[in-house]
């Protein structure tokens, strides 16, 4: 029999001022099976706990509830206090009768009447409560970390200098990310590359971290503490261990004509080749889409220049497989490409290019050694025109959110250029510019005030080539509106920082959201910025939203002090609210019909197949099974199962029907 | 200087209308100023279109009646390319047919539209007699309207020797459905310049 | 190919020459054109400047006239009525309550069911099933593709080609021949319906045009509308006074190009009836290249 107590709280006027407590904890008593009722100012306060702890003990409480706030709130707190007092702490329930009660409505009877309705479900509910305990689970404390760009890369030393194992797998054939291929950075003018490449360095050499670079995540299975990742290695054409990085190799390559990704296109390279002097691995890759020997079975030049004969054509992918507790998801951005702008030209006009093209032409690094020269033929632009907002705030062109980075960037490329070319005009034609950062207004101010780059507010409607120049037509709204028409030599678009191509399949793949710009989504967007909906997977970076490089570092630690406190206990515990198969006595076993259409719903890959056998091995049927580790408790299949052979632990049918019976 | 102050009983902002009539915005507008960079005749207006736009968002009268009073309006030439640019997706060639209209109703047009109204009228007359365009009445009675007597002399006669202009009108025969087309949509009264 | 036709006020008027040279080409194209009975005019500009429901009314007629002669799809050459009647017919389809209420006003149920068809559109699809053989005398000369305002856009309605660098009409020349030059003024406005009230506007839009071509050495500018050809043929004696310079640039409609590929001779396609003479410059050697180039590439088989 049921020994049931309930504690209705004021919370000072909150639930007082519109409900009657008297009459709520008369009402209560009469319940049957409540045997204790009674009401305080502040349940939650000492001397509440205490009003709950000592019922507990004298009345010898089987059930406890609380009539108060939301169990969002302060549900841990009593369920605590039943715990201290030996009471299993899922035998405490809270009726909602503030948010749900008395701040959505008059004082008035019909109120009370509500509070009292509410209070006598949970009854119903704790009637049928079972202890419950929760669930340990092992923590495997190695970190997957999802790109190595320097959200990548910070997320892994911090988590390596906590004394945890760090697999770090990379896409490209070297890690860097984006952030390799600036020139120097906002607000600072620091160079990208220097304050970089230590850091680069210092993940190839940690103890801590195993590098896999151009790599791709294959599979993720298991649960927090407990995935189980299946990483692809695509075969690079070389044999890392023998390969000395000499780069004889790419000097013999003959074709030499390949856009480089990591130039933007402003550059070439071979089809093996290393991306950049200062790659992390420092070994080459082949490229097998346009290498010769790949397509047309002759060449091999780079196999007899190789001095260490590190190149093996016939290499194969290899899958790795890892068990790790944690996955921190950096895998950034992309921008734009020119040819996304009808009005600028579809990409057809050489010297119209893109903030991460003009990035490469000004840094010292870059195929032009940091002049600025325009692709076109290779002249010294004397008029630059750089277009903010190209693609970002146009809702015409899919794209409504603000890029973020771009006023900034676009600030420092016009100071770049001027510093470059003294006697060349910069243009910067903007909507408003959106320097918000420590440092970011005053940078923009130099660039007008010092380095007198012309700002025109208005967009550019249409540029086209005439006689080597480039025809600007934009308006200046701060002169009523007047039609502007610029000749420029050089067009820059700053265009809008878009969530990777694969983006979505990468998302269903690690079991995360993402928004309507598939941009990975975060479980709180305020409260809980490096986590996501599902457990043990947390993001950082540019693979989120817009973001420049403090922001991204910032997250980026912030990721990995989840990780770390994850890592912090040998076994995690979680709330027991998850599926069950209920079992029966043989010759049944279980009521499970086999049908195994749960097995397809869950949404997290719990359900499994067990298999009933009699005591000589004989296989007597096949039923589902709950992997307690996995389950969200969501209870998809509960809702599902034909057989009703899987109930919701904590909220059984039994308990649902009883609370909607006793309204 | 601007002010909101609305005297009399002139109720409602312009924007209202807008929207009631043609489900345009004027709020939708950031004023990129992307429509009068591209715009064909914005040099030649006396307000580019982006502060035609400008002159709704407030809902001050003095500026909305200066939007209506412009010769924008009339030189706007439906070409499209604002709206096949403007990133917030305004229809400006819209806008710019309710402005003329209200600028029709309210018999408020810039001097110089008139011409370019005396243009459409004569245009419509002959539609309306006739079911069908016939250009040399077309050219005879806008010449009339706006006392261009001598303007194209040089072209007409030449147009005319290489059979490009019929002697003729072309008239449909349902023409009474011309009619009733004109009546319901202009109303009874003659469109007349 | 049979299809509804629309010919407009132009076309029987100052424009005979586009009606007369697509009428010469249709036989050999396999086209036959039904004209819609009783049709009348859209309205153009002017309706569209003064009465919004007048401007969407008498292309409801129309459309209205079409239905009920059961045509499924109508060509609209003219790209003025082009663009109104598509502009009609969407505005209709976005609201109910304007249809009724237009339907009302023209006396007659309209209900949408027409397609509307430029002449890009239906030339592209003819010509995507290929002429060979009917070239006789392929348009060997650099040209510039003049689209206009009204064939591309508004995007969203009209749904055909690049909104910026269409290409439909360039593809088609050449498969005739001709070798569309590269230029930046295809969808710039030419002026439009100011041909005759505002002729100083037009001048200087037009000059814009027609120097580009020039400068880019094209010898004649391709047209698909009465207006375009208005402007730049007509007008093109008041825009070299504005721009103080010749350009002796002729226009043509695409249909008379493609009359001429096809052998047809001029006389039918009334190329008399323009204002600056169709001819051009005798030259001794780049014809033959392209030529070549257009004898390498499959009829019916576009490349980039
Ligand atoms: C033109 C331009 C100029 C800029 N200038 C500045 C500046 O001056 N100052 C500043 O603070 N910020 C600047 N930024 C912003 C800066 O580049 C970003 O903030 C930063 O690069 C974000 O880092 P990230 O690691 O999140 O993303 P990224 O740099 O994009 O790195 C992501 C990494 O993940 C890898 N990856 C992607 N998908 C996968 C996958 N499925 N599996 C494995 N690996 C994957 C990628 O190859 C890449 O290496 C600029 C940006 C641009 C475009
Ligand atoms: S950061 Fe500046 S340039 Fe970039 S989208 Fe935002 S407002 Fe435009
Ligand atoms: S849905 Fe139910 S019956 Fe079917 S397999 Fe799952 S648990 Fe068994
Ligand atoms: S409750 Fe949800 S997560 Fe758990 S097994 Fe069922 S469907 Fe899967
Ligand atoms: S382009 Fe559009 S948003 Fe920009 S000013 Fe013009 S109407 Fe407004
Ligand atoms: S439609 Fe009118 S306002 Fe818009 S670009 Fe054309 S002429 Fe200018």
């Amino acid at each position: 029999m049921s020994r049931i107590g309930v504690f209705l709280c004021h919370c000072g006027e909150n639930i007082a001022g519109t409900v009657d407590p008297g009459k709520v904890v008369e009402a209560a008593n009469r319940i049957p099976g409540v045997v204790h009722s009674i009401d305080y100012k502040y349940m939650c306060s000492d001397p509440g706990q205490s009003l709950i702890r000592e019922a507990i003990k004298e009345k010898g409480l089987t059930g406890v509830i609380v009539a108060a706030c939301s169990p969002r709130m302060h549900e841990p707190t009593f369920r605590r206090v039943c715990a201290e007092s030996g009471l299993n702490a899922f035998l405490c329930e809270m009726a909602n009768v503030r948010e749900h009660c008395s701040w959505v409505h008059e004082k008035s009877e019909l109120t009370t009447a509500k509070a009292i309705d509410l209070v006598r479900i949970m009854v119903e509910k704790a009637k049928r409560n079972r202890p419950l305990f929760p669930i340990k689970v092992p923590v495997t404390k190695t970190a997957l970390v999802l790109g190595g760009g320097i959200a990548g890369i910070q997320a892994s030393l911090d988590i390596a200098n906590a004394g945890h194992k760090v697999i770090l797998v990379e896409r490209d054939p070297s890690i860097g990310g984006h952030m390799a291929q600036l020139s120097e950075t906002f607000p600072t003018l620091d160079c990208s590359q220097c304050i970089l490449t230590p850091r680069m360095v210092e993940v190839a050499q940690h103890p801590n971290i195993t590098l896999h670079t151009y790599s791709e995540l294959e599979s993720v299975d298991g649960f927090i503490g407990n995935f189980k990742v299946k990483i692809r290695k695509k075969a690079r054409g070389i044999d890392e261990k023998l390969c000395t990085g000499c780069g004889v190799c790419a000097q013999k390559c003959p074709l030499k004509k390949i856009p480089s990704e990591f130039n933007a296109a402003m550059g070439m390279r071979t089809a093996i080749y290393t991306p950049f002097p200062q790659a992390v691995p420092n070994k080459p890759v082949i490229d097998k889409k346009r290498c010769t020997y790949y397509l047309k079975g002759k060449c091999k030049a780079c196999e007899k220049a190789c001095p260490a004969e590190a190149i093996r054509f016939d290499q194969p992918d290899e899958i790795i497989e890892v068990e790790t507790g944690a996955i921190v998801c950096t895998t950034g951005f992309e921008v734009l490409s020119t040819e996304f702008f009808p009005e600028y030209g579809y990409g057809k006009y050489k010297d119209v290019i893109n903030g991460l093209q003009f990035e490469r032409l000004a840094s010292a690094s870059g195929p032009t050694l940091g002049a600025i020269r325009r692709p076109s033929d290779g002249k010294e632009p004397e008029t630059v025109v750089f277009i903010a907002c190209a693609g970002s705030r146009d809702p015409a062109k899919g794209i409504e959110y603000c890029s973020k980075i771009c006023c900034m960037y676009t600030a420092k490329h016009a100071m770049l250029y001027k510093h470059k070319v003294h006697q060349g005009t910069p243009y910067v034609f903007y909507m408003d510019i959106r320097a918000g950062g420590k440092m970011y207004e005053e940078f923009v101010r130099r660039a007008i005030e010092e380095d007198g780059v012309k700002y025109i507010r208005g967009r550019v409607s249409r540029i086209y080539e005439q006689d080597g120049k480039l025809i600007v037509k934009g308006a200046d709204t701060l002169l009523g509106a007047q039609p502007v028409e610029i000749e420029a030599d050089l067009v820059v678009l700053a265009t809008a920082m878009v969530a990777n191509s694969g983006a979505e399949e990468l998302a269903k793949k690690i079991h995360v959201s993402y928004d309507s710009y598939h941009f990975l989504a975060e479980a709180h967007p305020k409260l809980r910025p490096v986590e996501t909906n599902t457990a043990g997977i947390f993001l950082a970076g540019a693979c989120q939203a817009p973001r420049d490089i403090p922001e991204t570092v910032a997250q980026a630690s912030g990721a990995a002090s989840k990780v770390a406190a994850l890592f912090s206990a040998d076994e995690l515990s979680r709330e027991p609210v998850i599926a069950v198969v209920h079992r029966t006595a043989p010759p049944i076993f279980s009521i499970c019909e086999g049908c195994f259409m749960c097995e397809q719903a869950c949404p997290f890959q719990a359900i499994e197949r067990e298999e009933i056998k009699t005591r000589d091995g004989k296989l007597i049927k096949v039923v589902a099974k709950v992997n307690p580790g996995v389950c969200q408790g969501c209870g998809t299949c509960v809702a599902l199962c034909r057989a009703k052979a899987l109930d919701l632990q904590g909220f059984s049918n039994e308990q649902v029907y009883a609370e909607v019976m006793a309204v | 200087m601007l002010s909101q102050a609305r005297p009399g009983s002139k109720g409602r902002p312009l924007a209202d209308r807008l929207r009631e009539f043609t489900g345009e915005s004027a709020a939708k507008c950031y004023q990129c100023g992307k429509c009068s960079a591209g715009c064909p005749l914005a040099a030649e207006m006396d307000f580019p279109p982006s502060q035609i736009l400008r002159m709704l968002q407030l809902g001050f009268p003095t500026l909305e009646a200066k939007a209506i009073a412009s010769l924008s309006i009339w030189l706007c030439l439906t070409c499209e390319t604002c709206l096949a640019r403007c990133p917030q997706e305004v229809d400006l060639p819209k806008i710019m047919e309710f402005l003329r209209e209200e600028s029709l109703r309210e018999k408020k047009f810039h001097p110089q539209a008139k011409e370019i109204i005396a243009f459409h009228r004569a245009f419509l007359d002959s539609v309306q007699a006739a079911g069908r365009l016939y250009e040399i009445g077309l050219i005879a009675d806008y010449k009339a309207r706006s006392r261009h007597l001598f303007q194209d002399v040089l072209v007409a006669p030449k147009l005319f020797w290489r059979g490009k202009l019929k002697l003729f009108p072309h008239l449909i025969k349902d023409r009474s459905n011309i009619s009733r087309i004109f009546s319901k949509t202009l109303g009874k009264k003659e469109p007349s310049g | 190919m049979k299809l509804g036709y629309f010919p407009g006020c132009s076309l029987q008027g100052s424009a005979g020459e586009f009606d007369e040279s697509l009428q010469a080409i249709a036989p050999a194209l396999g086209l036959e054109l039904i004209e819609i009975p009783d049709w009348s005019c859209c309205g153009a500009s002017a309706a569209h400047n003064l009465n919004r429901l007048l401007a969407l009314a008498l292309p409801a007629r129309t459309l209205a006239l079409a239905e009920r002669a059961g045509f499924r799809e109508v060509l609209v050459p003219c790209s003025a009525c082009y663009s109104r009647l598509i502009l009609t017919r969407h505005e209709l389809e976005q609201d109910e309550g304007l249809r009724r209420q237009v339907s009302e006003i023209i006396g007659m149920e309209y209900q949408g069911t027409v397609r509307v068809l430029n002449i890009l559109e239906v030339m592209g699809q003819i010509f995507q099933d290929g002429l060979k053989g009917k070239i006789t005398k392929p348009f060997e000369h650099p040209v510039a593709c003049y689209y206009g305002c009204l064939l591309v856009r508004p995007p969203k309605v009209v749904q055909f080609d690049r909104p910026e660098d269409p290409r439909t009409m360039d593809e088609l020349m050449k498969k005739i021949g001709a070798e569309p030059i590269d230029w930046a003024f295809k969808v710039e406005c030419c002026g439009a319906g100011f041909s005759i009230s505002r002729t100083d506007l037009v001048a200087k839009l037009s000059s814009k045009i027609l120097a580009d071509a020039q400068r880019r050495g094209a010898e004649a500018i391709i047209v698909a509308c009465p207006m375009c050809h208005a402007n730049l043929d007509m007008r093109q004696e008041k825009a070299e006074k504005w721009a103080g310079k010749k350009y002796s640039m002729p226009v043509l409609y695409l249909t008379q190009a493609i009359g001429l590929a096809l052998g047809l001779p001029e006389k039918k396609l009334a190329l008399h009836q323009h204002l600056v003479p169709v001819s051009f410059p005798v030259k001794a050697k780049p014809a033959a290249k392209a030529k070549a180039e257009t004898a390498s590439q499959p009829a019916g088989q576009s490349e980039e």
